[in-house]
């Protein structure tokens, strides 16, 4: 663990914080590419264990941004990071909800929603995609539990944690990983 | 609207929280009951069993969540705080719905941490990253299946993915690219295009 300094840390995060459109695993390709890449302050592994932990944890999926804080400078980072993906969205939407009767029928609101919507599905789609590289690599089993599961969320009404406990057994016995 | 709950909507003396205490406890317990997505327990919790909200109220307050900035979850907890107890209740809400979670996760992560590097450890975890990827790829994909008009902007969603993704451009230059064009061509099109 390295120790990342922390207000680079919220820094990084409340930047973030306006631009993760459609959920904030879409700005997990972005974290990656800073932390991981760029500044050196996690290992890909620590990346991708993150949001694992968070996917299999009750709760917002966010709470993986704790997590990343954490491997980067312990528990302070966890608390920098996770107050700077929240803190810069939670004050626009606190004005904009009281703002709210203003901007109601707008067209242009409509417009940024409807062109925002399909940017938003590419981001999180990269997120899936940036995690299923990290722990996959070229192990064509892998990838067919990746592709196994994308078709149980996509067809399947299953719950989620079976296809993470699946993946995990899997990883247990040899199988992949 | 100083001081004042912000939201008119709705409101016919119906159960309301009566403390922020109340709102802090209800919304941590809904965050505790869900795995892969809070959302669904909010809904249940909410109006079907506190009938805080009606099923109206809760969707107009969900889509304006997915319009503003921040994940839907959070921005939703800080208008239904709002709604009853101001500032406050948005930070209760909001409280409970991050708090309890985050210590979860934390003493989670740590014990992984400790054994992360054992052989077993690994590969349990590289597999439920193979499972974990897979999941957010289909919650993607699910979400274009739910559009009426997937062909034409499927377009943004791809180059999206290529730029974030494949290319590995930073999120704020995709976004300068594809963000304005995609907005300017709805915005021409008009009300009609987003119905659904």
């Amino acid at each position: 663990m390295t120790d990342a300094p922390l207000l680079e840390l919220f820094l990084h995060f409340a930047s973030l914080s306006l631009l993760a459109i459609g959920g904030v695993l879409g700005a997990a390709p972005e974290m990656q590419r800073h932390m991981v890449e760029t500044r050196g302050w996690i290992t890909d592994a620590q990346f991708t264990d993150a949001i694992v932990v968070a996917q299999a944890s009750p709760g917002p999926n966010i709470l993986f941004v704790t997590l990343l804080g954490f491997q980067a400078a312990g528990l302070p980072g966890a608390f920098a990071a996770t107050l700077g993906i929240l803190l810069p969205s939670s004050l626009a939407t606190y004005w904009g909800w009281r703002m709210k009767r203003r901007h109601e029928a707008s067209r242009l609101v409509g417009a940024i929603r409807l062109g925002l919507s399909p940017i938003a599905i590419g981001l999180t789609a990269s997120a899936g995609w940036i995690v299923a590289v990290g722990a996959n690599g070229t192990d064509a089993l892998a990838w067919s539990v990746t592709l196994l599961a994308t078709a149980a969320v996509i067809a399947t009404r299953i719950n989620l944690l079976w296809v993470i406990g699946a993946g995990a057994l899997l990883g247990a016995l040899g199988v992949i990983g | 609207m100083s001081g004042v709950p912000s939201a008119e909507i709705g409101g016919g003396g119906g159960p309301v929280p009566r403390s922020l205490g109340e709102l802090f406890v209800v919304f941590a317990g809904l965050a505790l009951r869900g795995f892969g997505g809070v959302l669904p327990f909010a809904q249940r919790v909410l109006v079907e069993e506190r009938r805080w909200l009606g099923r109206d109220q809760f969707v107009e307050m969900l889509a304006y969540a997915q319009l503003l900035p921040g994940p839907n979850i959070v921005n939703l907890s800080l208008m239904v705080g709002d709604r009853w107890f101001g500032w406050r209740g948005s930070l209760a809400a909001l409280g409970g719905l991050i708090g309890p979670p985050m210590a979860i996760v934390l003493v989670v992560g740590v014990l992984v941490g400790q054994v992360a590097d054992d052989p077993l450890v690994r590969r349990v975890l590289t597999g439920m990253g193979a499972a974990a990827g897979g999941l957010i790829l289909g919650t993607a994909l699910k979400l274009v299946s739910g559009r009426r008009d997937p062909a034409a902007w499927l377009v943004f969603a791809a180059l999206a993915f290529a730029g974030l993704a494949l290319l590995r451009l930073p999120l704020v230059a995709v976004l300068a690219m594809l963000a304005p064009v995609a907005v300017a061509i709805a915005y021409v099109l008009g009300p009609r295009a987003g119905a659904r």
